[in-house]
């Protein structure tokens, strides 16, 4: 009897996504905002890159949640994983030299590319979200080939993040008293190309980017220790 | 179009072999591959920057902590007549 009235509440549902999913005009264009952001992007923002303009300038205050939904999940994570920073944290295991020295020429070198994908947001693909996941990468790098790291300095990086959030919310409030909406495009905007344009989206971008990775390094730093 | 078509397969191959594998750390790498592909299928597709936001965090950090993740719990899965 159950498997019966499950099974008929089964084919209602089905047939409620399927008449829904039929509706949906999938690969036809119907929306005017897409033409309009190709359109005038460049133009409204000075960001060459779409992506970069729709959602730094566009939809930022989307981002802003973004950020803080991040933010939220690092705190929540360090909650759980707290412990006491008393007792003095052993040395790894040791590494071989060849995997010791890779980590350590291969580090400056992924953080400066990471540097250059969130400065470069607004010209080139990428941006903060990238930039900083590769940052953290780095540090994870080092993490796990070199025994003889320590372990980040925990305050640092949480004054990094919260700076990086605070710059994104007092530039985002600037935009309110120069031109009275949140998150206003208040700068010049320079020529396009250039890579200082684009008004306020380059500071956004790279205060998100030094938030990202320092939370993404964070939440590594707190799993990757000793219990 | 072809490439596409033999990287969506060994995408598909990926993400049912994550499922199936007891070997929970043999799992995790198969959803990591399925991340990479993602990756490339993205950039094949003319979105380099959603390429890079899954490459470096869904092929990347999401595996590490998985990994780690296993290093401090019990790497397979208990039998069922166990539970």
């Amino acid at each position: 009897m159950r498997k019966i009235v499950s099974l008929i509440l089964l084919a209602i549902l089905l047939s409620g996504v399927i008449f829904c999913l039929t509706e949906i005009p999938f690969g036809r264009s119907l929306s005017k905002v897409r033409e309009y952001y190709i359109d005038n992007g460049i133009k409204d923002t000075g960001a060459t890159n779409i992506v970069t303009s729709v959602v730094v300038n566009y939809r930022g205050f989307d981002t802003l949640g973004e950020v803080t939904v991040l933010f939220l999940a690092a705190i929540g994570l360090s909650a759980v994983l707290h412990q006491e920073e008393k007792k003095p944290k052993k040395e790894g295991r040791k590494s071989s030299l060849i995997l010791y020295t890779g980590c350590r020429f291969l580090f400056p070198l992924t953080m400066l590319f990471g540097a250059y994908i969130f400065i470069h947001g607004h010209l080139t693909p990428g941006g903060g979200f990238q930039g900083g996941a590769i940052i953290a990468s780095g540090f994870l790098l080092t993490m796990l080939g070199c025994w003889k790291w320590r372990g980040i300095n925990k305050s640092a990086a949480k004054i990094t993040e919260s700076i990086g959030g605070l710059v994104f919310v007092v530039i985002g409030l600037l935009g309110l008293l120069y031109s009275g909406y949140f998150l206003a495009n208040y700068l010049p905007k320079g020529l396009p190309n250039e890579l200082f344009s684009a008004g306020i989206i380059p500071i956004i971008y790279v205060a998100i980017g030094f938030k990202v990775g320092a939370e993404l390094t964070g939440v590594l730093d707190r799993l990757i220790e000793e219990p | 179009m072809i490439l596409e078509i033999i990287l969506v397969l060994v995408m598909l191959v990926a993400a049912v072999s994550a499922g199936t594998f007891k070997n929970l750390l043999n799992a995790v790498i198969a959803a990591g591959f399925v991340s990479f592909i993602a990756a490339i299928l993205f950039f094949l597709l003319n979105a380099p920057d959603v390429a890079m936001a899954e490459a470096s965090i869904g092929a990347a950090l999401t595996v590490a902590i998985f990994v780690i993740a296993l290093k401090k719990t019990k790497r397979h899965e208990d039998d069922e007549k166990n539970s």
